[in-house]
C-alpha cells in the first residue's frame, strides 16, 4: 500500500530555495497526522551536502540523485529521476513547489505517474486518511477542496503561504541513481541569462508595492522604488500600468499576470479591477492608497488611506525610515 | 509544418464568478465566454509558424457545445481546421488524455498550448499532454524560434531567463509576452464558418470520465475582515499612522 509523505526539494545553483523548507514543514505536519515518514527527493549536481538543511525542517530521509547531468534543471532529466524513486517507494503523498520549476516538474510527473495533482494549494489537511488540498481557482475568485483518487496524491504549494517550521529529524541520506543516460535527454539549457537588475521576484517577495493607473507614468514609479528599497520589497504593477507601457509584463500582478501572496501588499493608485484583486487577495495584509474612496480595492484592504498617492507615499517612506 | 494549437473556452477575466449554493460548481448564467488568453498566444504563434514555414494549423478543444465558439474564433484568426472533443467537464489528466488521443492521429511537428487556463489555473495540461505523446516539452515560454527540426525557446524563471533547445516534435506552452495575438478580421470570420470542424465524443475516444483529481467542494474566497480607513487631512500624519500600524499591529515591517 502506498505510504509516506514525499516532497521534491527545489534547489538552484546548489542552494535550496526557501519554498523547499515551507514544503518540508507542510509535509511534516501531514506525516505526523498520518503517523508516517517524510522523504525528500533532492536532484542536482553537487547537492548531497544540502541534506542536513532539509532534516532541520522535519525530513526523515533524503533521496539524493547527484550527477553532472542534473547541473541544469531540465524537465526530462528531473522528472524521470523523481518519477523513478517515488514509484519504487510507492509514495502516498507527493508535494512540490508551485514555482516556475515546480509547476513544470509537477505536471510532467502527473503524466508519468498517471495520477492527479491539486495545483498552487494554500492549505492541506487530512480527512479519512486522505489528503484534502485547498486551492484557489479562477485566480482566487473561488476556492476548491480537491481530493486525488490515485497515488501518489500530488499537490503543489503556493510559495510564501505555508510557514517554514524547524523540527529536526534524522535526514538520513539515501543515494539513488535514476539510470538516465545523458544521450537520452532531449531538452538542453543553452544559456541562463541572469537578471542583473537585482530585482526581487514578485512571487517570492514578502512585501510588494504595486502601482496602477494612478501612477500616471513610468518615471513616477521611482517613489515606489524608494519605499521598496527600505522594506526589501518588490515593485509590481496592475494590468492598466503594463498596458500603458509603464512597467513590463513580468511586473504584472493579476489573473493574467502573477498571482502573489506576500505578507504585505501596498496598492498605490490601483482601483482594484476583479482581475487584479484575483491576483493579490491572498496577501496577508493589504494596504490601499487611492484618491477615489469608492475604489473596490478598499473593500479588500486592511488599512486604507483615501488621498493622493503622490502625497502619501513619500511621507510613508519618511515615516518608515524613522521606525525600521 | 504540421501544427496543433490547443484552446479552451473560459469565463472572461472581468467575469464575476459565483459558486452554486451546493458548492458543486459555478453559476454559468451571465458569464461571457472567451478564448483562454494564454491560448490566444498559442494560436498566434501557430499562425506565425505556418506563415514562416507553410503547413497547416489544427485547433483542438475539449469542452461542452459552447466551446465550438472558441474553435471558430481560432479559425477566424487563421487556423485551418478544428477538432471539438465534446465533454462537460474533465480533470487535467483526462483532458490531456483526450487531447493526446486526437493529436496522435494528427502527427504534429509542434503542439502549442496556453501555459495555463485562467479558470482552473492548474498549469498542467500541456505538460501531461507531452508525457502522454512521449515528446519533449518546454513550458511557459516568451520567445520561440523553430528551424531545422529544432526549437529554441525563451523561458523566464525567478530572477533569470533560460534559453532552451528541444528537438521537434514537442509541446510548447505560451506565456504572455510571446507575441501580440491578432484579431479575427471580418473576412476571417466569414471564412471560419466554412472551415471543417470534426466533432468527437470524449467517451468514444475511450476517455475516462472518472477524475483522478476530484473537486469535492467549491466555496467563495474567505472573506477579509473590514479594514481600517486612516482619516485626517495631513498626509504626513496619515502616513505616520499607517507606518505605526504596519509595525505594531500587523507586524509586517
Amino acid at each position: 500500500m502506498a505510504k509516506g509523505v514525499w516532497i521534491v526539494a527545489e534547489q538552484r545553483g546548489g542552494a535550496l530555495r526557501k519554498v523547499s523548507f515551507e514544503i518540508a514543514s507542510a509535509a511534516r505536519k501531514l506525516a505526523d497526522e498520518l503517523g508516517e515518514e517524510v522523504s525528500a527527493v533532492l536532484v542536482g549536481s553537487g547537492v548531497e551536502g544540502l541534506a542536513p538543511e532539509l532534516a532541520k525542517y522535519g525530513v526523515d530521509k533524503v533521496y539524493v540523485a547527484d550527477d553532472a547531468i542534473y547541473a541544469d534543471y531540465t524537465t526530462d532529466a528531473y522528472s524521470a529521476a523523481v518519477a523513478k524513486v517515488v514509484k519504487e517507494n510507492d509514495a502516498s503523498i507527493l508535494l512540490l513547489a508551485a514555482s516556475v520549476q515546480g509547476k513544470d516538474l509537477g505536471a510532467s510527473l502527473v503524466g508519468k505517474l498517471a495520477t492527479g495533482m491539486a495545483s498552487d494549494c494554500t492549505e492541506l489537511k487530512i480527512a479519512d486518511g486522505k489528503m484534502v488540498a485547498v486551492r484557489p481557482m479562477y485566480a482566487g475568485k473561488v476556492f476548491a477542496e480537491v481530493v486525488v483518487d490515485s497515488y501518489p496524491q500530488m499537490a503543489s504549494l503556493r510559495p510564501n503561504v505555508f510557514a517554514a517550521v524547524e523540527k529536526a529529524k534524522a535526514g538520513q541520506v539515501v543515494k539513488f541513481d535514476a539510470g538516465i543516460a545523458a544521450g537520452a535527454l532531449k531538452t538542453k539549457v543553452l544559456e541562463t541569462q541572469a537578471d542583473a537588475s537585482g530585482k526581487i521576484e514578485l512571487t517570492e517577495a514578502t512585501c510588494i508595492i504595486s502601482g496602477g493607473r494612478g501612477m500616471k507614468g513610468s518615471d513616477e514609479y521611482k517613489i515606489l522604488e524608494d519605499l521598496a528599497g527600505l522594506l526589501g520589497a518588490a515593485v509590481g504593477a496592475s494590468r492598466a500600468a503594463v498596458d500603458a507601457g509603464w512597467k513590463t509584463q513580468a511586473d504584472q500582478v493579476g489573473q493574467t499576470g502573477k498571482v502573489v501572496a506576500p505578507n504585505l501588499y501596498i496598492a498605490c493608485g490601483i482601483s482594484g479591477a476583479i482581475q487584479h484583486l484575483a491576483g493579490m487577495s491572498s496577501s496577508k495584509y493589504i494596504v490601499a492608497i487611492n484618491k477615489d474612496e469608492e475604489a473596490p480595492i478598499f473593500a479588500k484592504a486592511d488599512y486604507g488611506i483615501v488621498d493622493d498617492l503622490f502625497k502619501i507615499v513619500p511621507e510613508l517612506t519618511t515615516a518608515v525610515k524613522k521606525i525600521v | 509544418m504540421n501544427i496543433v494549437a490547443c484552446v479552451k473556452q473560459v469565463p472572461d477575466t472581468e467575469a464575476l464568478i459565483k459558486v452554486k449554493a451546493d458548492g458543486s460548481g459555478i453559476e454559468e448564467g451571465g458569464i461571457k465566454w472567451v478564448m483562454n488568453p494564454y491560448d490566444e498566444y498559442g494560436v498566434e504563434e501557430a499562425l506565425k509558424l505556418k506563415e514562416a514555414n507553410g503547413g497547416e494549423v489544427t485547433v483542438v478543444s475539449l469542452g461542452p457545445a459552447r466551446a465550438m465558439e472558441t474553435i471558430r474564433t481560432a479559425l477566424a484568426m487563421g487556423a485551418d481546421k478544428g477538432v471539438h472533443i465534446t465533454i462537460d467537464d474533465a480533470d487535467e489528466y483526462n483532458t490531456a488524455a483526450a487531447l493526446a488521443a486526437v493529436i496522435k492521429g494528427i502527427n504534429p511537428d509542434i503542439v502549442l498550448c496556453g501555459q495555463r487556463a485562467i479558470d482552473n489555473d492548474s498549469t498542467q495540461v500541456g505538460s501531461i499532454l507531452a508525457e502522454l505523446l512521449g515528446i519533449p516539452q518546454v513550458t511557459i515560454v516568451t520567445g520561440l524560434e523553430a528551424a531545422n527540426g529544432k526549437i529554441k525557446a525563451i523561458k523566464p524563471i525567478e530572477g533569470a531567463q533560460l534559453v532552451i533547445e528541444s528537438p521537434m516534435p514537442c509541446v510548447v506552452t505560451a506565456q504572455k509576452g510571446l507575441n501580440e495575438p491578432r484579431y479575427a478580421s471580418l473576412p476571417g470570420i466569414m471564412k471560419a464558418k466554412k472551415k471543417p470542424v470534426d466533432v468527437k465524443d470524449a467517451a468514444a475516444l475511450g476517455i475516462s470520465v472518472e477524475p483522478k483529481a476530484k473537486i469535492i467542494k467549491m466555496t467563495p474566497p474567505p472573506k477579509r475582515a473590514a479594514g481600517k480607513i486612516i482619516g485626517g487631512d495631513d498626509p504626513a500624519a496619515k502616513a505616520a499612522e499607517l507606518a505605526k500600524l504596519l509595525r505594531e499591529e500587523a507586524k509586517v515591517i
